[in-house]
Formats: C-alpha cells, sequence, structure tokens
C-alpha cells in the first residue's frame, strides 16, 4: 500500500464524496434515534473538505490529516465535529512523530480512535462510532501486512456497523431513548463505515 | 468595575441562548461580561466551535471564563473549543455540568460577588448534584 500525493488526494475525494452521499441515509438512521442532523452536517463538514482538496494536497500528509480534521471541527456544527475531527487532528499529529505509513498504519489509526474515546468519554459498545473505529482497529493489528487487509477491513466494517442495530445506546442522544435505541444501527457507526469503505475502495482502485 | 467571572452560554438553538443571557443580565445587569451563541455554522440548529471560540473571547476576564452548555454537542463543541484557545487562556475556562437556564443565572450571580472560577463552577454544578 503507497500513499502518494495523488494517491491520497484521490482518496480523500473519493470519502468526502461517499460521506456526502450517503447524507440522506445518515440522516434518516438520526432521525430514528437522535436529532436527524448526522447527513447534513457531515454533508456540511466533507463539502468544506472538499473546498480545500488542492491544499490539502500539497501538505505533508501529517499536516494534511489535522488541516481535514480542522476543517471538520470548524464545519460540521454537530458533535461528530469534534469527534471526527479529534481523529484525524489525533491522527496527523502521531504521523508528527517518527511514524510512518504503511508499516505504523495501525499505530496512526489507533492514535486517532483513542482520541475520539477520550473526546466522547465512550468505549466500544455503546452503540457510536466507536463500534466500528475499534473493531477496525484491531483489523489492521491482526491483519497487519496480509495481501488481503484491505478486505478484511472492509468485511470489518460492514459487519461492525450491523452489530450496532441490537446495542442499546448509553451516549449521545440516542441514550435518550434508552430501550427504544435498541433495532437501529447507530448512524455514526454508520458514516464510520461509509468513511472506511471508501478509503478501502480508493486503495483497491489503485493498486 | 472589579474584574469578574465571564459567562457564556451555548445552546443548540439561538433563541434559547439569548433567552439565556437575557434572565442572566436581569440579575446581574452588566456586573458580568456574558456572551451567547447558538446554531451550527449554517444557523440552523445546532452548536458551532468557531462561534463558541468569539463568545469566550467576548466573554473574556483575566478572571476566568464558565461555559453553560445545553445537550452533548454543545459540550463536546466547548471542550473542543477551549482547546483550540491559545494556550495561555485554556486552563482559565471551563465547561460547567449544569443544567443551562439556571446554571447561567446561579453563575453569574456568584460571579457578581466577585468569586473565583472555581466557586462560580461548584455553584452552577450543585445544581447537578443529587
Amino acid at each position: 500500500m503507497s500513499l502518494q500525493p495523488e494517491t491520497f488526494k484521490s482518496l480523500v475525494k473519493v470519502a468526502a464524496e461517499q460521506v456526502i452521499a450517503s447524507a440522506p441515509e445518515l440522516t434518516s438512521l438520526d432521525q430514528a434515534i437522535g436529532d436527524g442532523d448526522h447527513g447534513i452536517n457531515m454533508k456540511r463538514g466533507f463539502e468544506a473538505v472538499l473546498g480545500k482538496l488542492d491544499a490539502i494536497s500539497t501538505q505533508p500528509l501529517d499536516e494534511a490529516l489535522k488541516t481535514i480534521g480542522k476543517t471538520l471541527v470548524m464545519t460540521v456544527g454537530g458533535a461528530s465535529g469534534p469527534l471526527y475531527g479529534s481523529f484525524f487532528l489525533a491522527a496527523g499529529e502521531a504521523l508528527s512523530h517518527d511514524r510512518h505509513l504503511p508499516d505504523d498504519l495501525a499505530d496512526v489509526f489507533g492514535s486517532g480512535v483513542n482520541a475520539v474515546s477520550a473526546r466522547g468519554r465512550s468505549q466500544a459498545g455503546e452503540k457510536t462510532m466507536l463500534d466500528v473505529l475499534v473493531p477496525v482497529l484491531e483489523t489492521l493489528k491482526t491483519a497487519a501486512g496480509q495481501p488481503d487487509l484491505i478486505a478484511r477491513v472492509r468485511t470489518t466494517a460492514a459487519e461492525a456497523v450491523e452489530r450496532t442495530a441490537p446495542m442499546q445506546a448509553t451516549k449521545g442522544r440516542a441514550s435518550f431513548l434508552g430501550p427504544r435505541s435498541v433495532g437501529h444501527v447507530d448512524p455514526g457507526a454508520r458514516s464510520s463505515c461509509v468513511l472506511v469503505q471508501a478509503v478501502c475502495a480508493s486503495l483497491e482502485g489503485q493498486q | 468595575m472589579t474584574d469578574t467571572v465571564g459567562i457564556v452560554i451555548v445552546s443548540h438553538s439561538k433563541d434559547i441562548a439569548k433567552g439565556t443571557a437575557d434572565m442572566v443580565r436581569q440579575m446581574v445587569g452588566s456586573e458580568v461580561k456574558v456572551a451567547f451563541c447558538g446554531g451550527n455554522p449554517d444557523g440552523g440548529l445546532g452548536t458551532s466551535v468557531s462561534l463558541i471560540i468569539d463568545a469566550i473571547n467576548d466573554a473574556w476576564s483575566a478572571k476566568g471564563v464558565a461555559i453553560l452548555v445545553d445537550l452533548g454537542g454543545a459540550e463536546t463543541n466547548s471542550e473542543m473549543a477551549v482547546e483550540m484557545l491559545e494556550p495561555a487562556r485554556r486552563d482559565l475556562v471551563v465547561v460547567c455540568n449544569a443544567p443551562i437556564v439556571e446554571g447561567a443565572v446561579m453563575a453569574a450571580t456568584e460571579a457578581a460577588g466577585g468569586s473565583s472560577l472555581a466557586q462560580v463552577k461548584a455553584v452552577a454544578e450543585e445544581l447537578s448534584a443529587d
């Protein structure tokens, strides 16, 4: 897995476009168990990222990730802004400290996951985006260096998002619904899955 | 006027933020700096880190700033805003775990008496104690 500037630019573009395209689905999921703004918020944030794509693609990777993070923080307008923003800020920060892709991918991704957990004061199992990010991190660790890594990450994310449906939410707006949150896929888990799948698809397309 | 802790009110709704600020001013007049914000970057219901940073700077006092929030996203975005302040200001801003209207009025009343940031926060948070 190489990550040349053009590869990265295309990867960010595909990921942002996929999030924007999934906005109606994210909104629909969020209307079921939240305040219904996750799709429009994510769309606003990733449109802002697309607007900075040329600048982002000329930056070193660590700075580029931090720019994406800061852009999401400033434009999303819901809790998902600081949550996704912290992921990219922390991943960029990890790359600033002598870590390199692809060898340190799990480590860098793990820094992002830890930042989400700290920002949301949440763990996996609470029906949040962490219920996709944590299993993906596990796969990145256990399948590191394997030729089918990308395929396994895709499968992990797809299965993980479905596993949020039977969970009862204990964090975020969905927790106000108590047991009525059961039976719905978590919108944050879904947007994390969309992002992970888009990055995988982009990387697969460039192999 | 003696320096007093500033108060920032952050709601998902600009109307609630403004109404809360009106109630605070009714109690403390201009003795305490009060700033408020509400709404996402497009003006819809939500919160904006950028607007929160502006509000903190508007309410700035050498004694610090106490932020009152409504729901989860307001708290998360406020914490993020504090971290994005210049380093010298970060340790002088707290997010109170208190109901937004009652917390803001009580925090401001306490602040008007010249209390420290820790005292202002503690008084607001008594409302959340069991």
